[in-house]
């Protein structure tokens, strides 16, 4: 069980929480500029990092907000959590 | 190699056990191989095995990182099944689940495959559209698949509770009876052994940690045991296959998830077949020694940790005593975790990468163990010829830019 430090409502269990995926991962400004491959790789591939990583966390149960949390997905360690769209 | 019968077994025995050799050698990396397979699970040891057996391709090595079996393969609920909705999964589930009846008998090595038959339960209308759909699929493929009746089911399995008051309503199944379970660790040693016998270097603890490429073509492997050159390398390192492609410089739409199974004390025979609810997460077998083996689904967010958390496994164990209720008692003895590597499309992926002469096979997730004989089949075919067999040419990573998934999300009967 991971202890989430909301950025508004402070430390909660992560049953408040649902995962949202790797942060920072910006939608095309022009997607029909895409061709097939560089679509697939925005909707479907990911880096997986085994390591730090900078990922997405919703606040389902508590003020609903989005935020980006720093974690080590090796040992579970959560080093920082950050509002959206200011890189920590 | 060493063959088994009664026979040697019995001479054995009259000598006090003594005698017996090693099942595989301890090989140490030689500087060059055609063929060098990374990850030594269940479908890296069934791949060089069908390339030394079946393509003549014997300088092979396959290179794991710890030690054989400690991966996926050890830690499965070892269910095998080849109901799967759509003809492309059905048909290399099949093709495998057929590999599997003969096993034993190929590798000279008892895997221990006992078809005892696979019931998916159906709890709402919702669950039975769902399941008489798919058995009509599975039909049209050739595939042995029943529906049932709760009468029929608690007729199958008393100790379900099917009562219309109970917490999850049992309204109708599916059964397989060719499915069922194997022994996990005797598929990765069989395997092994057999592979070893065609020439096949198995090296334990020996890491890879980069991949060279020369000219755009796969060269060689950096390993902790040094580098190794390569003319061919196939990555099958399951939960890693994203750690391994970046190695390589490529993307993968795999993320890794904890999935945890746990076992309890033993019992008397209560359970015959496989029971597996997909609408509640409950599967569960009860193995020849009388252990209940349960599976969790897998944690949300991705996680190397090996560990997964407590609620999803409370999750899992507060639904399976409404199904038995008789289970309400029964003490856990072990709980564990692997690290499952999941497609967006809960498909496989098997075939070559945009760098030359480097093949991946991975992304079988929460449900590979049963595919294993027929992975290592197809993807010894595939790194053989240097292009897919007709079984896994649907299953490349050319189907994320198509758009042409196989959507086997839920369609197949929870991901086991
Ligand atoms: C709890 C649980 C329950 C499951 N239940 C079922 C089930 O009931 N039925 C079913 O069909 N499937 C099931 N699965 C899925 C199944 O176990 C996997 O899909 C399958 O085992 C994966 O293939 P593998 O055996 O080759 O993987 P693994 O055994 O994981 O092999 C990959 C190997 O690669 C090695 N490796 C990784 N990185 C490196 C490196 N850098 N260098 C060298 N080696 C490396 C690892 O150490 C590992 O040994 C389950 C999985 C889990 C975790
Ligand atoms: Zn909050």
């Amino acid at each position: 069980m991971l202890q989430i430090p909301c950025p508004w409502c402070g430390p909660r269990e992560d049953a408040e929480f649902d995962f949202g995926g790797e942060a920072d991962i910006q939608r095309p400004a022009d997607p029909d500029a895409l061709d097939d491959a560089a679509w697939a790789d925005y909707l479907f591939m990911r880096v997986n990092r085994r390591g730090v990583q900078r990922e997405q966390w919703v606040h389902t149960a508590g003020c609903r907000r989005w935020f980006v949390v720093e974690r080590d997905t090796v040992t579970n360690e959560i080093l920082q959590a950050s509002t959206m769209g200011r890189r920590p | 190699m060493q063959r088994y019968s009664l026979p040697h077994l019995i001479r054995r025995g009259l000598r006090g056990q003594r005698g017996w050799t090693r099942a595989w050698r301890k090989a140490a990396p030689k500087p060059s191989y055609d063929v060098v397979i990374v990850g030594g699970g269940g479908h890296g040891l069934a791949t060089a095995y069908y390339l030394a057996k079946l393509h003549g391709v014997r300088n092979v090595a396959v290179l794991e990182r710890g030690w054989l079996g400690g991966g996926n393969v050890g830690r499965n609920t070892a269910i095998v099944r080849s109901n799967y909705l759509w003809d492309a999964s059905a048909h290399i589930y099949e093709f495998s689940l057929q590999l599997w009846e003969g096993l034993s008998r190929e590798l000279n090595y008892n895997v221990m495959f006992s078809q005892r038959g696979v019931l998916n339960l159906g709890h709402s209308a919702h669950d039975m559209h769902g399941l008489a759909r798919r058995v009509g699929a599975n039909k049209l493929n050739g595939i042995d698949a029943e529906l049932l009746s709760t009468e029929q089911i608690a007729r199958l399995v008393p100790i379900l509770d099917t009562s219309a008051a109970a917490r999850y309503p049992i309204l109708g199944g599916t059964l397989q009876r060719r499915g069922g379970v194997a022994r996990h660790d005797a598929v990765a040693w069989g395997y092994a052994r057999a592979a070893d016998a065609l020439g096949v270097d198995i090296v334990e603890g020996c890491e890879v940690t980069g991949i060279r490429a020369a000219a755009g073509r796969v060269a060689a492997l950096e390993t902790t045991r040094g580098e190794i050159r390569a003319g061919k390398v196939g990555l099958v390192v399951a939960g890693n296959a994203s750690v391994l492609a970046a190695m390589a410089g490529l993307r993968l739409p795999i993320q890794s998830h904890p999935l945890q199974a746990l076992v309890t004390e033993p019992l008397k025979p209560v359970l015959d077949p496989v029971v597996m609810s997909s609408a509640v997460h409950v599967y569960v077998s009860q193995t020849d020694r009388g252990e209940l083996v349960l599976g969790a689904g897998i944690d949300a967010p991705t996680s190397y940790d090996l560990r997964g958390s407590f609620r999803v496994i409370e999750h899992t164990l507060a639904a399976t005593v409404e199904l038995f209720p008789i289970f309400s008692r029964v003490r856990m003895l072990r709980q564990w975790a692997g690290t499952v590597d999941v497609c967006p499309d809960a498909s496989p992926i098997i075939g070559p990468t945009p760098m030359e002469g480097l093949f991946v096979n991975c992304g079988w997730g929460t449900g590979g163990f049963k595919a294993t004989p027929g992975s290592g089949w197809v993807f010894a075919h595939t790194l053989a010829h240097g292009q897919p067999h007709p079984l896994n040419a649907p299953f490349g990573l050319d189907r994320f830019a198509a758009g042409a998934l196989i959507d086997e999300h839920g369609a197949a009967a929870v991901a086991h």
